[in-house]
């Protein structure tokens, strides 16, 4: 929808040019931003214009920009070894909207949105990806996406502070994942996403979002047993509640998928 | 910037945080419709360098230097497999459809496409037609002369539709338009104490900033019917007192949106904050806050010291001593939430003045005329000073049954002179339009040891909202049919529509009964499984028959309702055997449990009180016909059947008739679209018309063949053919006799009743609460069939928005009466992959009253639905739902307990 309360989009050309006032947003895809008034909001600045490679692969892992699109990341490639890529489509299929929007909509927007169903935090969390963040001193720092988003549309992204990139481990990439998802629609938008993954040294490590407010990280130095799962994952008190699931039914839903994906990983 | 449309260069300048869809539409490319603006409908998609693409979620800049394809630019074939499969009804969502299925190449109808086509919503087929078009089925026939009726030809529209060239409500140009925005309410109940607009009136490119102070004093009601004195007259134009969130406080009018809505934001409004109250049960208890405590009788409401705007309170027999006696008793309390319409195009006005000063409004509504007698009324104008009409309009469900948005165009166009354009965003649908009423129901009925009906009571609590509209018209409707439909000697109704301090309820596919039949019909099901017989004989031992009388709780009532055809008997029979066998059911999934479920309802043809219609049919100079017409085509499909119904009675075929329809200009009169009287009410006119005519061209043609006049025969002879009549051209009668024409009226009485059955097989996942339909039938009693493609389309429509209302779809107010489901990310409206196969059965009856036969059904298929789908449920895991949506959550938690 046209963005009333603009009165400019900036194209960023290089890092100086990002700087961010009070009434100011980066703009990435924009399908998030153009989807709902946005009063207030006086300027975006636009980061698709800073030329930052989507996708950077090296033999350490992978590095997303926070621009790549997630048609850019499902077009990759299958690479031997990386044992956990199903994700990406699995994740992406995730996504409420259309496919269609699959061309605009970026890594970076969708995890900087920090909606609890957000289907590319679920994907760097369950990866355990760190974001690099560029800080407005010209600086950079680098945190867990798991901790970055903080809540229901809130982020540890502070004020002038741009998301860059996401960068995933090949080690993690080489480990097997188990993805499941419920969703009180068939192609709705997630009520319950738990994701596991199995380390290198025997563990477990299971991510939980859409059905809580936040990603939650549970890490098991080895396999668990269901007890042992179900009692971590009913120590999560955030359950979240909208239209797309009560929480009893959240936390019931989490359990289950949660004890499936332990299964397949055993 | 520079880009291309359809190859053709475009230079533009987009303003800031302009997105592609509005540049577009401004560059004439009004094929681009805006259903959502939210990247969810895909009604705005276009190709981008070939890529399909929302364009309501691209800045417009970032389409400098690439080339867009619109539906209008696309190869023509898959356009014509929608053509063919008569895949659209009202057809707002088909350009972005199209544009999609050839951008993304799809060819079947699979698992596949329907994720793909996920971002695509269409509101009135149910997807099986646009299935049908993506994998090249074929639905439609080529015109015949004079047999057209009953035969499944092509739209009149289909060619514009397909190729996004029929004009919807605001795709017509129009120049020196102005545009209007609206400053909602903050508050529930408040007054506003003071108002400044001074900032705003400063503002750039504002012309006018209208308040209570400037609005008309006149009372109305938003709800139109027939009579006006049908609904409650609680609304103002703007009103100093503001009864719901969202509620008009103030209006800009402005040389562009982008500067009516920054200048909202300017207006300092001083409120006094009132208690509001929330809730239905509490609205009528003591104490509580009054809606509408400050007004009289003459505002037609029931009882305002009790925020009771309609009741009805009667027994025939004795419902207590029956019950008393009965050897079977059931009872239960049913809920129903707030649903939203969701039709593809929102509410929308375009107003300006004429050469003749005459005040116009083009309008996305199903009633014309009686927008145009209450815009008269409100201003006080003469109604010759006004005209009103509507384009094809996209999607209505009962919403477009109101006056929404004409009355605030009327005033900015009276006061600035200018031509103005109010168009409601998506989330306006969802917070200021009328819903679906929620409905209390408790439901007790009795019955002998055979599973007879002895008694029958029902309590029904209706919410209706700030504004009165149509709650008591959907609260008397609710409990009529529902209720007609057994043979009961004892029977209760006690129904009460209250005010609250939330957005109102309106009109919606059913009108009341569909949240009725719900209860009942699962009341109705307890019963059989009470007294041990299947959901089918308890419903042949007590559902009326010819010969009974339609009855609800009056035995002296006198009306115009009765039985005029019957078909319930063979729609319980076709849907009993549809279900027995279970060769066409889909797989049940793991761990399920399966279960079948049934559900009647009965309805009147026509709304009562009077449904008036004037139509006429002209014979033009080159041999083909014209048709005048009052009805608005908004996906019903009237005007295809009323094509048919002349071409039928002209011996001619449907491609030549010329449609002139929906403008007050047009024909004398009209009522509307509305109780789904477009094909019973004003087809029926338009028949009449035609073989006035016809008697006219016969004679006109003997005269000219110069000897003495053979009495014309019956309507279906052969001598009108679509060039000649006895021998003589057309072309020469017309010639000879210029403006031949004939005349038909109905008033809409005596009424008729339609019958229609449901039946499920679902599977229930108890660890979800999941369910799956493994089959869905629906028999219907429609009559003569006029149109058998159209008519299945109309059911399997129905039969999905009401899977959507039984499943999934739920507007939300948070504790301070906001809506918080403003968006269809937040509502879920069915999609492709949601909605299963219904199969359509047709019972095999003739009305005496409905043109060639016909009955009405568009709202029809509705009413059954939830009730099966609930009784299926129930049926699976031994648990009834009381309330829907029966939402994989809710469904889950009744099976913990």
């Amino acid at each position: 929808m046209d963005l009333t309360s603009l009165d400019r989009i900036r194209a960023a050309h290089d890092r100086t040019e990002l700087a961010l006032g009070p009434r100011s947003a980066p703009l990435a895809g924009g399908t998030w931003l153009f989807s709902e008034p946005q009063p207030g909001l006086e300027e975006l600045v636009d980061l698709t214009t800073l030329g930052w490679p989507s996708v950077e692969q090296t033999a350490d892992g992978l590095t997303l920009a926070a621009t790549c699109t997630i048609r850019s990341l499902a077009d990759l490639p299958p690479v031997p070894g990386w044992r956990s890529q199903h994700l990406v489509q699995q994740c992406a299929r995730s996504l409420v909207a259309s496919e269609k929007i699959w061309d605009w909509a970026t890594v970076g927007g969708n995890i900087c949105v920090a909606l609890p169903a957000g289907a590319l935090t679920t994907l760097a969390v369950a990866l355990d990806a760190t974001a690099l963040v560029w800080t407005p001193d010209g600086g950079e720092r680098r945190e867990p996406v798991a901790s970055l988003v903080t809540g229901v549309r809130t982020t540890s992204v502070g004020p002038g502070e741009v998301l860059r990139s996401v960068e995933l481990s090949a080690e993690v990439l080489a480990q097997p994942v188990a993805f499941r998802r419920i969703a009180l629609t068939r192609h709705g938008r997630s009520g319950a996403i738990v994701v596991g993954r199995r380390d290198d040294a025997g563990g477990l490590v299971v991510t939980l979002t859409a059905g809580v407010t936040h990603p939650h990280r549970l890490a098991f130095p080895t396999l668990p047993t269901p007890d042992e799962l179900a009692a971590a994952v009913d120590a999560v008190e955030d359950w979240y509640d909208d239209p797309h699931g009560s929480p009893d039914w959240r936390r019931a839903m989490t359990l289950r998928l949660a004890e499936q994906v332990r299964e397949e990983l055993a | 910037m520079r880009f291309e449309v359809n190859g053709a260069p475009v230079d533009a300048d987009p303003a800031p945080g302009q997105v592609l869809r509005t540049l577009l539409r401004e560059h004439g490319h009004v094929e681009v419709k805006k259903g959502c603006d939210s990247g969810d409908c895909g009604a705005c998609t276009v190709l981008l360098d070939g890529r399909p693409t929302h364009s309501c979620l691209v800045p417009a800049y970032r389409a400098s230097g690439r080339a867009v394809t619109t539906v209008a630019g696309l190869d023509p074939r898959v356009g014509q497999s929608f053509i063919d499969a008569a895949a659209f009804q009202c057809g707002f969502c088909t350009a972005g459809l199209v544009t999609t299925v050839a951008g993304l190449g799809l060819t079947t109808d699979d698992e596949e496409t329907a994720r793909l086509l996920k971002g695509n919503l269409c509101r009135c087929t149910g997807y099986r037609s646009i299935c049908d078009a993506v994998a090249g089925r074929r639905n439609t026939v080529d015109p015949v002369p004079g047999q057209d009726a009953g035969r499944s030809v092509r739209s009149p529209a289909a060619c514009r539709i397909v190729t996004g060239r029929e004009p919807f409500t605001l795709d017509v140009a129009t120049t020196d338009l102005a545009h209007l925005a609206v400053l909602g309410s903050p508050h529930a109940h408040a007054r506003i104490v003071a108002i400044d607009t001074t900032a705003a009136l400063a503002a750039p490119g504002v012309l006018a900033v209208l308040t209570h102070e400037d609005s008309p004093t006149t009372l109305f009601s938003t709800a139109r019917h027939e009579s006006r004195l049908d609904d409650p007259d609680d609304t103002r134009v703007l009103d100093p007192v503001l009864r719901f969130h969202g509620q008009r406080v103030a209006v800009v009018v402005a040389e562009s949106l982008r500067e009516a809505t920054r200048a909202l934001r300017l207006i300092e409004v001083e409120y006094e904050v009132l208690p509001a109250v929330l809730d239905p049960e509490q609205a009528r208890a003591s104490g509580a806050p009054l809606v509408h405590g400050d007004k009289g009788p003459e505002a037609r409401i029931s009882e305002p010291s009790r925020n009771v705007v309609a009741q009805l309170h009667a027994e025939m027999g004795s419902v207590s001593d029956a019950l008393a006696a009965s050897a079977h008793r059931v009872r239960g309390t049913y809920r129903t939430r707030r649903v939203s319409h969701a039709a593809l195009e929102t509410h929308a006005t375009r107003g300006w003045l004429d050469e003749d000063g005459r005040l116009v409004l083009r309008t996305s509504t199903q009633v014309p005329y009686l927008v145009r007698d209450e815009i008269a009324h409100i201003f006080a104008l003469d109604p010759a000073k006004v005209r009103v009409l509507t384009g094809r309009v996209g999607g209505g469900f009962g919403g477009k049954q109101e006056l929404l948005t004409e009355d605030v165009v009327a005033l900015a166009v009276l006061r600035t002179g200018r031509a103005v354009q109010y168009e409601m965003t998506r989330a306006d649908e969802f917070t200021i339009v009328p819903s679906r009423h929620p409905v209390r129901v408790e439901v007790e009925l009795g019955a002998d040891a055979d599973g007879v009906l002895t008694a029958m009571r029902i309590d029904v609590l209706t919410d209706t909202g700030a504004y009165g509209n149509h709650g008591p018209g959907v609260m008397f409707h609710g409990v009529s049919e529902s209720v007609a439909v057994y043979r009961c000697a004892n029977k209760r109704v006690d129904a009460e529509a209250v005010y609250t301090h939330t957005l109102p309820s309106g009109a919606f596919r059913g009108y009341g009964l569909g949240q009725v039949i719900f209860a009942v019909e699962s009341a109705m099901d307890d019963l059989a499984q009470s007294v041990g017989i299947s959901a089918f004989d308890v419903r042949r031992r007590n559902v009326v028959v010819p010969g009974d009388r339609l009855l609800v709780a009056d035995p002296d009532e006198v009306g115009d309702l009765d039985m005029h055809s019957y078909g319930m008997d063979q729609c319980l029979d076709l849907v009993e055997a549809a279900l027995a066998d279970r060769s066409a059911d889909l797989p049940a999934p793991p761990g399920t449990h399966v279960g079948a479920g049934t559900a009647v309802a009965m309805i009147a043809t026509i709304a009562p009180r009077g449904h008036y219609a004037e139509a006429s049919v002209r014979l033009l100079d080159d041999g083909r016909y014209e048709i005048s017409v009052g009805t608005t085509e908004f996906g019903n499909g009237t005007t295809t059947v009323h094509g048919q119904l002349v071409a039928q009675a002209l011996g001619t075929t449907v491609d030549r008739i010329v449609i002139r329809q929906s403008d007050t200009d047009v024909t004398g009169y009209d009522t509307g679209a509305f109780g789904s009287a477009g094909v019973v009410v004003a087809g029926l006119a338009l028949h009449r018309a035609a073989l006035q005519l016809r008697t006219k061209i016969l004679s006109a043609a003997a005269a000219l063949r110069d000897h003495p006049s053979d009495e014309p025969r019956t309507w279906d002879s052969q001598d009108l053919t679509p060039e000649s009549a006895s021998g003589v051209p057309l072309t020469e009668i017309a010639r000879a006799a210029p403006g031949l024409a004939g005349q038909g009226t109905h008033d809409g009485s005596p009424r008729s009743v339609a019958f229609n059955v449901h039946g499920f097989r679902v599977a229930v996942d108890p660890a979800t609460g999941e369910v799956t339909v493994l089959r869905s039938v629906q028999a219907v009693d429609a009559g003569t069939v006029l149109h058998p493609e159209q008519l299945r389309g109309q059911v399997e429509g129905g039969t999905g928005q009401a899977i959507g209302t039984a499943l999934y779809e739920e507007m939300r107010l948070d504790d301070e009466g906001r809506v918080t489901t403003a968006s269809f990310r937040s509502y879920h409206v069915p999609q492709m992959v949601d909605l299963p196969r219904t199969e359509v059965l047709f019972a095999d009856t003739a009305d005496d009253l409905g043109p060639l036969g016909a009955k009405s059904m568009s709202e029809a298929p509705y009413n059954p639905v939830a009730p099966a789908l609930a009784n299926a449920i129930r049926d699976a895991v031994g648990i009834r739902p009381h309330e829907l949506p029966m939402s994989a959550d809710r469904l889950w938690r009744l099976l913990q307990a």
